[in-house]
């Protein structure tokens, strides 16, 4: 066996055993941050009412209101 | 050294220590702490007027509760040399060799940054500013400077603890308000005897940590003489509080009957001189400790429970404020 075979990830090593619990507890927490800013964004979205980025365009919703027009 | 063979820095600085797991990361965030932040932010949130989305309202609780972490962390990383005086906090993971004290002020920073990021992007920047002072608070103000050099440690530190229903009532009003206020100074005038009824039975540890606690600085007659002075200042803070449009029939009830026995029970404690309390255990000074537990929670659940109630109840009682 050579010293690459013995180094080769593919091969479980006694660190993944050892590091397993904290391993897959950072794993949890990430999975779950994604899916706190998914479902967060969703919230947002619904709750958000009328969200227009500016596109350096003129357009009715962002012009002010004149008296005597429908705008 | 290869990466196949690393142990972790902790464990190359105290050989034979067991390697930290998920746990002990865990652990440096005081769950137990983060429990009653949870708690008393949950009910500032819910009992705030307008209300908020079930998903804003669990992001902002649960970055809350990762900010008061952090700051938990933080003070772990600072005590790490008085918790290892002290027989309750000596298994704490830093104490214990488990987890690298740099480990801990790195979990601490990034985790107070990302608490309160999250908390502004999910709420508001009132909230999040909020939650930061309360981490620079209880890290820098109470950790670094007033738990070493003064008995007063304990009541100012407390402010720390008594603001997360500020920022739960903030993250959905966007303001403070004289109920928040109020919030707070219930936490914050509960907090001294409390801590000072349990140095009154955890003597050894205070002082063997040279903590300036009031029982070792000015002596335990006087500790149980302040324990009833800010019993006496509590109530009217608790009180006031049900005069407020957020405190209904439940709040008003629980204040007025646990007020009464917290200060029953702070008046027994004054009374008693230490030979009383060694010739029975400190048995008095346990059950107000164990008291004040229940007290603080059965305040705040008063509120939630109002705060559910109030479509059948019509409403607070006074609602002056």
């Amino acid at each position: 066996m050579t010293d690459i075979d013995r180094k080769s990830l593919s091969k479980p090593h006694e660190i993944h055993t050892r590091r397993f619990g904290r391993n897959a507890g950072t794993a949890l927490c990430l999975v779950g941050f994604c899916a706190v800013v998914f479902g967060l964004t969703v919230a947002k979205i619904q709750d958000g009412g009328l969200m227009e980025a500016h596109d350096h365009q003129p357009r009715a919703s962002v012009l002010p209101v004149t008296e005597g027009t429908d705008q | 050294m290869s990466d196949f063979t690393a142990q972790s820095s902790a464990a190359q600085a105290f050989p034979g220590a067991p390697e930290a797991g998920f746990g002990d990361y865990v652990a440096l965030l005081k769950p137990r702490v983060m429990s009653l932040v949870v708690f008393t932010a949950l009910v500032g949130l819910l009992v705030a007027p307008g209300g908020t989305s079930p998903m804003v309202g669990f992001t902002a609780i649960l970055f809350i509760a990762l900010g008061a972490g952090a700051s938990g962390a933080l003070n772990m990383w600072y005590d790490a040399d008085v918790d290892a005086v002290m027989k309750r906090t000596a298994r704490r993971p830093v104490p214990a060799g488990k987890v690298e004290p740099r480990e801990a002020l790195t979990l601490g920073l990034w985790l107070s940054a990302l608490s309160v990021v999250m908390l502004g992007l999910a709420t508001n920047w009132v909230a999040a500013g909020l939650l930061a002072f309360t981490i620079f608070f209880y890290a820098v103000v109470y950790t670094m400077w007033l738990k070493r050099a003064t008995p007063q440690n304990i009541v100012i530190g407390g402010a720390a603890g008594a603001f997360p229903p500020v920022i739960g009532w903030a993250a959905v009003t966007g303001d403070v308000s004289i109920a928040s206020v109020l919030m707070f100074g219930l936490i914050f005038m509960w907090t001294p005897p409390h801590f000072w009824a349990l140095a009154l039975f955890m003597k050894s540890d205070y002082h063997e940590a040279k903590i300036p606690m009031l029982t070792v600085t000015h002596g335990r007659a006087e500790t149980r003489r302040q324990i009833l002075i800010y019993t006496v200042l509590l109530a009217p803070v608790a009180l006031a509080l049900a005069v407020t449009s957020v405190a209904g029939p439940a709040y008003m009830a629980t204040a007025l009957v646990l007020n009464a026995i917290f200060l029953k029970g702070a008046w027994d404690i004054w009374r008693r001189d230490e030979l009383a309390a060694e010739a029975d255990g400190y048995a008095v000074e346990k059950r107000v400790f164990k008291f004040s537990l229940i007290y603080l929670f059965l305040h705040f659940g008063a509120l939630l429970v109002d705060a559910l109630m109030a479509p059948i109840w019509g409403g607070p009682v006074l609602g002056l404020i």
